[in-house]
């Protein structure tokens, strides 16, 4: 008995290790990949207005469409989107759904351990929002209300470090769900991402919703599978040049209606 | 890029898990509780033999409506409609509570069909019998008709609660804390979403088992007794 366990426990370890080595050679090729397979897999969402959100013919557009289809064109292949809720961004730079991650994606010393970053592309802030008539001067005044999230999202994890113990926060799968459970009065508070909190307060005047509270000046940052520095090196060469050739400066205008600003490298 | 398993990474989220465990279980078992004597109250409005003939019209539309409604849609789009949509009639429902009344009139609709086959599979000399002993006919259903109709449908309604168990999961999209919830939450930390969901995995599988049991035992126990 113990004598075929050994064996069983054996077998598994030697197929196991198998498989690691086999999806183990594989490293700084992804470049090569791409430009030998014709095609740039990025991942973008359309639940994030107007960096990323779906037009009228129903296909993704905005900020970060615009910047994947610029990457694209400037290493020569065709862009093939993948659309991914905020919780699965990273998730499909780890399995290899997408080669580049562009969905207002903030940087973080958490996320940095699993996947690597460029240089920044776009101006980006967090903060909460809530309706005018419940008064808020700092973060201990959300004690004991709700504050509505979306899991996963930068905002979720800054919100965890400022927020005090009796915040109940609601976590809510995608920024759409969140977004819903505050216009249904459900939360009492939203934590957003200030542009897509910008749309909702637009189309929903009768909520008559305030910025109240700052999270995080958080610019948008590309994200690449960890160890591809050849790609990276090449992607930010990309923003560099886009951002000298006034590229970056005309998208911010176009869709955020503000200029570029200071961008961190 | 190399795949590393680090389950330690998980695991050391015990407590969020251990919450996730709590409110599934909690959620399943009002559901079990509500939702069956739901379904037989509505199997005994639609059963013929039974209330089919006692119970009022309006009635009888009513829970067939209820029935055929809540069989013909999903789960997440009922969730949804309570916990988004109710709140714009006046309704405003607790993520929790919102799940709890989804999972039980989801159950209901389906237990009812399950409860009303056992119970029109009655033969009929026994309820003449029990009509022949001057039963009244609350006894003649509570004690002749409905332990045979639930002993005979007891596994197809303690497989449709393990479904509606699974289905719990859908209910930490509103942000109940249920099991998936805790494994999506782990995983938005720390990014290790294939340990996460096979940590999950593994713990649905053991609870399912444990339910299904633990049900087996509670229905010949308190329900019907051992053949």
């Amino acid at each position: 008995m113990t004598l075929s366990l050994n064996k069983r426990t054996f077998a598994l370890a030697l197929a196991t290790s198998a498989l690691l080595a086999a999806t183990g050679a594989h490293a700084q090729t992804a470049l090569d990949d791409i430009l030998k397979s014709k095609v740039l897999k990025v991942a973008v969402q359309t639940d994030s207005a107007p960096y990323g959100f779906v037009g009228t013919d129903l296909k993704p557009i905005g900020l970060d469409v615009d910047m994947a289809n610029l990457i694209g064109k400037k290493l020569g292949v065709p862009v093939e989107l993948v659309v991914v809720v905020s919780a699965s961004r990273i998730p499909a730079l780890q399995t290899k759904k997408a080669d580049l991650v562009i969905a207002t994606l903030g940087k973080n010393p958490e996320r940095e351990k699993v996947i690597d970053f460029s240089s920044a592309y776009s101006p980006f802030f967090q903060a909460v929002f809530g309706p005018k008539n419940i008064a808020v001067k700092s973060f201990a005044d959300l004690a004991g209300k709700s504050v509505g999230v979306t899991r996963g999202a930068m905002e979720d994890q800054e919100l965890g470090k400022v927020a005090p113990a009796g915040v109940d926060t609601k976590r809510f799968e995608d920024n759409n769900a969140t977004i819903a459970a505050f216009t249904a009065g459900q939360v009492q508070f939203v934590a957003l991402g200030a542009s897509v909190a910008g749309n909702m307060m637009t189309k929903n005047p009768q909520l008559s919703a305030e910025y109240k509270l700052l999270l995080k000046d958080s610019p948008n940052f590309i994200g690449i599978a960890k160890g591809e520095d050849k790609f990276k090196a090449k992607v930010n060469e990309i923003i560099a040049d886009a951002k000298k050739s006034g590229e970056l400066e005309a998208m911010a205008k176009k869709w955020l209606g503000r200029s570029l600003g200071d961008l961190p490298l | 890029m190399r795949i590393q398993l680090d389950f330690g990474a998980v695991l050391a989220e015990w407590p969020l898990l251990l919450t996730g465990i709590g409110w599934t279980l909690a959620l399943t078992a009002a559901a079990v509780l509500v939702g069956t004597a739901l379904g037989i109250a509505c199997a005994w409005v639609r059963a013929r033999g039974f209330g089919a003939e006692l119970a009022p019209r309006w009635l009888q539309v009513v829970v067939g409506g209820y029935v055929e409604l809540i069989r013909n849609t999903p789960f997440i789009v009922q969730l949804f409609f309570i916990f988004f949509g109710l709140p714009a009639a006046g309704f405003k429902l607790s993520a929790e509570t919102a799940s709890f009344i989804a999972m039980v009139i989801n159950l209901g609709a389906y237990a009812t069909e399950i409860i009303r086959a056992g119970l029109e599979a009655t033969p009929k000399g026994q309820i003449e019998a029990a009509v022949s002993l001057a039963l009244t006919r609350l006894q003649t259903f509570t004690r002749v008709v409905l332990p045979p109709a639930l002993q005979k449908i007891w596994p197809s309604l303690v497989s449709q609660i393990v479904i509606v168990m699974l289905g719990s999961s859908v209910c930490g999209q509103i942000s109940t804390q249920e099991l998936s919830y805790a494994a999506d939450l782990i995983q938005s930390n720390n990014f290790r979403s294939f340990e996460a969901f096979i940590v999950v995995g593994v713990l649905y599988l053991l609870l399912s088992f444990a339910v299904r049991h633990l049900l087996n035992w509670a229905g010949a126990t308190f329900l019907f007794g051992r053949r």
